[in-house]
């Protein structure tokens, strides 16, 4: 970066400070670190971006910034970590306002303290807000509540060139003017930096229960699991979740219900006599619950519900005895995949006659031939990106299509 | 031969003479919306029944540079199908076809002129519904719910269409056919794209994802002698952490107005009723139902009806159903509005529209989605009467004022179409707007798609933010509207 752009940033009053090892963007060094504390210190330091062509990484807690492809340049690396006040907390409307930079563990704290949630499970230790919507990352009660999309309800986010745009409100109803929410839920970036956030919640559930059995991982065990995930999906007992655990596929399988509420009881023994054979009733979540199949290698199955088992079969056999482990939500056909296998082979072997859509969202420094895979409308996402971001400052060649 | 003339013996050529209307007469059926009192009589109407040929439809506009505008059953209240007397109008009336019901995947996929019923009956016998339920869902099609986003009074626990589409066929304003699935990695240009009252395009097909029938369902009747107390036992019912599927009230005036048209027979001297239902587990229901009660009675309830069968439930939803018609009973027109504000601010809310109402000797009557804090104040008026429309329409803009002060919206489920793009500046900045902009012209550079609809003011796409001086070039080319 030239001394006049550093001058620039120094002008803008934001705290600025030299990259370290830690905060390399999937292998990459920024040229700066800025930590601003309002959307409006973003808004200064993208403008100085503007003027001095510095391309712009937003980070929050850093726990998924080496999804997707490596930056092609990081100039300014935007920490979201002081962005950290609840704004409003409304809680007889449910609804929460928050910067982006507040941690999901610190936002569930506090409205638990309220007898509310956020009703996102978010697998990843230290995600901030910003990051869960910027990844779209969502968990187990997806089945019941959506993702970050569904719950998400106003947004604050600053553009390339400084400007400062808000859709939505605090309302849960609302339908006027674009839902520029849902374009950067799950933009990795690649638009502009997410400042605030405004959700709807859900009162905590006062009772919870996980019905918990086993299946053995082969042909006959995973047909049996698409059998019995398609009735749980459908059970009247309404289960919150239907999740897999299978952490090595030439291995057995466990799946587990979750039903929340007052009378959880009765309604996991509706459970329990639907699946028909051997469970666990608890009230304590299995320890494998909500938490991501694997870190440094993360890869994201996306099928319809009914080809789960099909899928399923077909990662187990592209996988070999290379340590694959899969782990997701079976009732909304979402999956994480972890693998030890080379993925220059299994990615291709899986996605050969996929009904659905695989993507590499962490390959640990292996380079991939195509992480994201196929997707629809790339011309029009192409053409969003032209006008949001016209000059590609925005983590440039991170999303897909080299978007 | 004008440029309309000559587009519309191409769109014959294309796709076929019958499904092109040039006839005066018959292109007046659909100069308006469900919203009336806004009217253009369309150029061209075309009635294509395939994607492509809406696509050829759209592509022949794109090349002559002519505005098109999509619309289904034409029963939006804001406006956004009033055509263009200059372009050319696509009804989706012969797209009707439930082209699958795959029950394994709790989905089906359907032509954008399905009616929003017809959904639920194809599968009702299997034990499945699609949850998203506007009051006109007997008429409404799938493509315009899906463009406005619609609610309807299940939406406070099933929420909206948006949250009930896996994935759109489209037809881009420059004429491509492409897929919007919300399994594909990228930009949720899915979640854009409902709502924008076809303003980003045609959707030709749409995947509605099936919802399960619950296990039981019981609906409350609680009669309360004022409307503050029904308010109290709505913010006490969701402050117990009861998610009902519906929560609706109504006031004596839309009461008395039911009571004229259908005689839905509520308690007698009820100033609010408030409709509760509650679905799922019947576990869950029986409990919740035992809460509901009592926080009704400690919130002053004086009488309490309960259905649990359809019949029962018909008759306790019948007054609500028929409100909006029915203040045709007792006032000869009305405007019907569509403000939200957050749930707790309620009770003020209605006081201030109480207070506009004396102020102006406009009378209101409140019917609205309690539980979400959706408003439908009808502002009912004379139209005999010189001056009152006026007076209306200025009560109307102050509820709206008064919604946006209480950190609300606009429009909950109707939408901004024509009729309320002049709000939309009270309601976001110059930026916010120009940001928006930015989507449509992603999609749309030429702003052919809708134009004039829910903006304002739209830039042209390009033009560099600034100050805004003179006629907007988009105004004296005649695509769009200043208000
Ligand atoms: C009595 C009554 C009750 C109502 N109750 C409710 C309610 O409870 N909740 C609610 O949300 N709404 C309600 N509405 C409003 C209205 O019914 C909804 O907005 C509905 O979704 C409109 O559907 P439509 O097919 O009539 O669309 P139209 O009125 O024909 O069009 C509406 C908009 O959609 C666009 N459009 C239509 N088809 C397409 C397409 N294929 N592609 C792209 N754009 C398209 C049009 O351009 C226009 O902007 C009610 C209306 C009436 C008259």
């Amino acid at each position: 970066m030239d001394d006049t752009a550093l001058d620039a940033l120094e002008r803008t009053g934001v705290t600025i400070r030299e990259a370290g090892p830690d905060d390399d963007a999937a292998g990459i060094r920024p040229g700066r670190v800025a930590l601003p504390e309002s959307t409006g210190e973003v808004a200064a330091l993208m403008r100085v971006s503007a003027e001095h062509d510095l391309a712009v990484v937003p980070v929050g807690g850093g726990t998924k910034l080496h999804w997707g492809r490596p930056p092609e340049r990081c100039d300014l690396l935007i920490d979201t970590c002081c962005l950290s006040e609840v704004v409003e907390h409304a809680a007889g409307d449910l609804v929460v306002r928050v910067q982006a930079g507040v941690t999901m563990e610190a936002l569930a704290r506090m409205l638990a303290a309220k007898g509310q949630e956020l009703a996102l499970d978010v697998p990843f230790d230290g995600a901030t807000v910003g990051g869960t919507l910027a990844t779209a990352t969502a968990g187990p009660r997806r089945l019941r509540y959506g993702t970050a999309r569904d719950l998400l309800i106003g947004i604050t986010v600053v553009l390339a060139d400084g400007t400062i745009a808000r859709s939505g409100g605090k309302v849960v109803k609302n339908v006027a003017g674009y839902d520029l929410g849902k374009l950067f839920t799950g933009s990795y970036g690649t638009l502009g930096v997410i400042t605030e956030a405004t959700f709807r919640l859900h009162p905590l559930a006062a009772n919870r229960r996980w019905v918990t059995f086993s299946l053995p991982g082969s042909p006959a065990g995973l047909r049996d699991l698409q059998t019995l995930a398609g009735a749980l999906a459908a059970a009247q007992s309404e289960p919150s979740a239907i999740e897999l655990d299978w952490p090595d596929v030439q291995g057995p399988l466990t799946v587990s219900a979750l039903v929340e509420g007052t009378a959880c009881a009765d309604r996991a023994a509706a459970v329990q006599e639907l699946i028909g054979r051997d469970c666990a009733v608890s009230g304590e979540a299995p320890g494998w619950w909500g938490r991501p199949v694997g870190e440094e290698v993360l890869l994201e199955l996306r099928v319809p519900p009914a080809a789960a088992g099909r899928s399923l079969l077909a990662v187990r056999e592209a996988a070999g005895d290379g340590g694959v482990a899969v782990r997701g939500a079976l009732g909304s056909g979402v999956f994480g995949i972890s693998s030890r296998t080379r993925l220059d082979a299994f990615v291709p072997a899986v996605r050969q006659g996929l009904d659905g859509r695989l993507v590499v969202l962490s390959a640990a420094g292996e380079p991939v031939a195509d992480p994201w895979g196929e997707t629809g409308a790339i011309v029009l996402m192409r053409s969003v990106k032209e006008r949001f971001d016209p000059d590609r400052r925005m983590c440039p060649g991170r999303f897909v299509g080299g978007i | 031969m004008t440029t309309l003339q000559e587009l519309a013996d191409r769109l014959r050529r294309e796709i076929g003479t019958a499904a092109v209307i040039t006839d005066p007469v018959r292109l007046r059926t659909y100069e308006c919306d469900g919203l009336t009192y806004h009217r253009a009589t369309p150029g061209v109407v075309v009635l294509p029944e395939t994607a492509e040929q809406v696509a050829a439809v759209v592509r022949a506009c794109a090349e002559y540079g002519v505005p098109f505008v999509a619309r289904g059953a034409g029963t939006g209240l804001s406006g956004g199908a009033l055509p263009r007397t200059d372009g050319v109008l696509i009804v989706t009336s012969r797209m009707r076809r439930i082209l699958e019901v795959d029950l394994p995947n709790r989905r089906a996929v359907v032509e954008p002129g399905v009616t929003n019923l017809a959904i639920t009956e194809a599968v009702r016998d299997q034990g499945y519904y699609y949850a998203p339920d506007p009051s006109s869902q007997q008429v409404c099609s799938i493509g315009g719910n899906v463009a406005e986003n619609s609610g309807g009074a299940h939406c406070l626990k099933y929420g909206f269409t948006v949250n009930h589409v896996e994935a759109l066929e489209i037809v881009t304003p420059g004429g491509d056919i492409v897929t919007l699935d919300a399994r594909d990695p990228g930009y949720d240009l899915l979640g854009a794209f409902v709502g924008s009252e076809g303003t980003l395009g045609v959707t030709t097909k749409i995947t509605v994802r099936l919802t399960r029938a619950p296990e039981t369902v019981t609906t409350l009747l609680a009669a309360f002698h004022g409307i503050e107390a029904g308010g109290v036992a709505v913010s006490e019912i969701i402050g117990a952490g009861i998610l009902p599927a519906a929560i609706e009230m109504m006031d004596a005036l839309a009461i008395e107005a039911a009571e004229a048209a259908v005689g839905c027979g509520y308690p007698e001297g009820a100033a609010a009723v408030l409709i509760v239902e509650l679905d799922g587990p019947v576990a869950e229901v029986r409990h919740q139902f035992t809460e509901v009660t009592r926080i009704c009675e400690q919130s002053g309830a004086f009488e309490l009806r309960t259905a649990d069968d359809p019949a029962e439930r018909a008759a306790i939803w019948r007054g609500r159903k028929s409100a909006f018609a029915a203040v045709g009973r007792i006032s000869p027109a009305y405007i019907v509005q569509d403000g939200v504000v957050p749930r707790t601010a309620l009770p003020q809310v209605l006081a201030g529209i109480d207070r506009l109402s004396r102020e102006h000797g406009i009378r209101v009557a409140n019917v609205f989605h309690a539980g979400d804090g959706n408003l439908h104040p009808l502002v009912l008026f004379d139209d005999a009467e010189p001056g009152a429309g006026e007076r209306a329409e200025l009560v109307s803009g102050h509820i709206l004022d008064l919604c946006i002060e209480h950190g609300g919206s606009i429009t909950g489920e109707h939408g901004v179409g024509v009729d309320k793009s002049r709000y939309m500046t009270r309601m976001f900045s110059d930026d916010d707007l120009d940001t928006m902009q930015l989507v449509r012209c992603a999609f749309d550079p030429r702003g052919l798609s809708n134009p004039g609809k829910i903006f304002p003011t739209p830039r042209l796409c390009g033009e560099v933010p600034g100050v805004r001086k003179g006629v907007h070039p988009l105004v004296a080319a005649g695509e769009a509207e200043h208000f």
